[in-house]
């Protein structure tokens, strides 16, 4: 791993941190969208695959280890163990995803980066945490599945807000 | 002494610097130029940050590309952001962190961050937290953590940009007061006023190089 | 660094960081095993005489549960109503005793000494590749810039509010990652340039 790996890994875990501090926004329906999943689908698109899922498996230990990082100033280890923990768990599985696809399948295109991020950040997050949370509470899946839709539009948004800044990201830095 | 034999560097297909031959071996010499003209890309070439694409840097006799560890020993690297350069979250530790890069002995790198220390008046600040600290005091924390290795040369990027004029002056005293040989780009004339020698970049080349009173002025006549 | 620690000299707090893991891993392991009530609530007693033994309050504890009351309510009437109330109980029971057990570990353990123990466990993965001496650093380079990020994002912030845009993701988070890439070139340039050798 080379010393820019390293920085790049470092800076992500804490962009995902600082994006905790943007204020939820509330959904009609009363679920909040906090910012902080996307620094997940952007450690995805812009550090990349390994970078990428690394960063979030730093990010995941410095919760663990009781730094205040998650939205609204939650750490500690207990919430890897809620019943969300498994949408936690999934971060690193998902930001690797969406590095891997749009680095492969992506191009320039900006639906397929949507798309991918999509599948990354939404299908492949959920398919991790909804069987954990029907296992951990011990509901059938599709229980566990209908308790989580409302959270789907505002991961809709935050994925079209991901490819936008990735393909921002990528002509304010040519080269990148 | 460090010298640059017919250097070309570029980025992609875009010239950044062309034909640069300097000899430097003074104690105090600045560097200006516009805004692009090649100042950092030079600078960088001085402990093998960037490696040229045609010609040769030398640091006492070794080449940057193949020698780059023993060059970054002999040259320390201010930048113009500490923000950017202060890599541990304490104080102690961000000093301590270059010392451990060169294997020195616990107690040699407890020695030196005690005399770093006080010498800028910042030993009460060994266990503060590097976020906390002014602009000025990041500065001086990123010259301290660079010169506890005690490199022979101290090249500065632009190391006063972001001060005010307190914390500038504050700045050029530390660096008045370091025994290296000092290399410092920067757009504040005032500071090389006393170099022993000043070189002028324009668009990638050398294009005035002797003391501050003849440069300089030069260097007003053609920025109009 | 500001950390979730509770500042004490009990037993727990003295306990070394990765003991105290392992027990709450050992821990968690034995209440997803049992199903039976009385189980998880005798291991609640126990976790709860631990908090006031380690001189925490009863508050601190229910502190723990709090952020996800929510979620267990409704866990508990779906369980209700699909299952049983009784298991519905249960369930919620289990959780909410894994999350105060959680707490008490990140109450009386410093973050850093966390971070110290999780570092020293990776060692045990050298043989697959893991440096524990990068890891160490990756940890202090996060450290170091979720400060420095947290400002960034705040300037940038006050710089959109000034045209209106602060409630704008997009335009307050194109330039933070702008600038956080940028910034990523330069320090590793800074690190390299203190002698790091990867
Ligand atoms: N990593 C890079 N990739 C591509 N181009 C670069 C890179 N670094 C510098 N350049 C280009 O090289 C040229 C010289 O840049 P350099 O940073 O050396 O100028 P400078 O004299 O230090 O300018 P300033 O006063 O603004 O700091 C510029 O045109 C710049 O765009
Ligand atoms: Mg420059």
């Amino acid at each position: 791993m080379d010393t820019k790996s390293i920085v790049y890994i470092a800076l992500f875990a804490a962009l995902t941190a600082a994006l905790a501090l943007f204020p939820p926004i509330q959904l009609p329906g009363g679920v909040p969208i906090t910012a902080q999943s996307l620094g997940v689908m952007l450690a995805g698109s812009l550090a990349g695959a390994k970078r990428g899922g690394l960063a979030m498996v730093l990010f995941l230990a410095l919760v663990a280890a009781g730094l205040p990082l998650l939205a609204g100033g939650r750490g500690g280890i207990g919430v890897l163990f809620g019943p969300s923990g498994g949408f936690l768990f999934a971060w690193p599985i998902s930001a690797f995803v969406i590095g891997y696809c749009v680095s492969k399948f992506a191009g320039d295109n900006l639906v397929k980066l949507i798309g991918w991020i999509i599948f990354g950040g939404i299908v492949v997050m959920y398919a991790i945490g909804i069987p954990w949370l029907a296992v951990a509470a011990e509901m059938p899946m599709t229980k566990a599945l209908t308790v989580m839709l409302a959270y789907i539009p505002g991961d809709v948004i935050k994925a079209v807000l991901a490819a936008l800044i990735t393909r921002g990201v990528r002509r304010a830095l040519p080269g990148f | 002494m460090i010298e640059l034999r017919d250097v070309d560097l570029s980025f992609g297909d875009r010239a950044v610097l062309r034909g640069v031959s300097l000899r430097l071996s003074e104690r105090r010499i600045g560097v200006i130029g516009a805004n692009g003209s090649g100042k950092s890309s030079f600078m960088r070439l001085l402990n093998g940050l960037v490696l040229p694409n045609r010609g040769t840097v030398t640091v006492d006799g070794l080449d940057t590309g193949t020698h780059g560890k023993d060059v970054r020993r002999k040259v320390g690297f201010v930048f113009q952001n500490p923000d950017n350069q202060i890599v541990f979250p304490v104080v102690e530790e961000d000093l301590a962190f270059g010392m451990k890069n060169l294997d020195l002995p616990k107690d040699q790198i407890a020695a030196r961050i005690n005399e770093v220390l006080a010498r800028y008046d910042m030993t009460d600040l060994r266990e503060y937290p590097a976020h906390l600290l002014s602009g000025g005091q990041k500065q001086l924390l990123a010259i301290s953590g660079v010169l506890v290795m005690e490199p022979d040369w101290l090249v500065l990027d632009e190391p006063t940009t972001l001060l005010d004029l307190r914390n500038t002056r504050r700045i050029a005293r530390a660096i008045d007061g370091v025994n290296q040989h000092v290399i410092m780009a920067t757009h504040d004339l005032d500071l090389i006023a006393g170099f022993d020698r000043v070189i002028l970049f324009d668009q990638g080349k050398v294009a005035l190089d002797g003391p501050p009173a003849e440069v300089v002025p030069a260097y007003e006549r053609m920025m109009g | 660094m500001l950390d979730l620690y509770s500042p004490g000299t009990s037993r727990l707090h003295r306990a070394r960081a990765g003991w105290k893991l392992l027990a709450l891993m050992a821990f968690g392991t034995a209440i997803f095993l049992t199903d039976t009530l009385w189980h998880v609530l005798a291991a609640g007693g126990v976790v709860v005489a631990l908090f006031l033994l380690s001189g925490l309050t009863l508050r601190q504890a229910w502190a723990q549960v709090r952020p996800a009351i929510w979620i267990l309510a409704i866990l508990f009437v779906v369980q209700g109503i699909i299952n049983s109330w009784a298991l519905g109980a249960f369930v919620v029971a289990r959780f909410a005793v894994l999350l105060t057990a959680a707490g008490l570990l990140t109450l009386t353990t410093r973050a850093s000494d966390m971070i110290d123990a999780i570092t020293f466990g990776l060692g045990f993965l050298r043989p697959v590749g893991v440096n524990p001496a990068k890891v160490g650093l990756t940890f202090s380079l996060a450290l170091r810039f979720i400060p420095v990020l947290g400002q960034i994002t705040q300037e940038v912030r006050e710089a959109q509010k000034a045209r209106g845009l602060e409630r704008s993701l997009i335009a307050v988070a194109l330039p933070v990652a702008i600038r956080t890439i940028k910034m990523a070139d330069d320090v590793a340039d800074a690190i390299d340039a203190r002698g790091y050798r990867p």
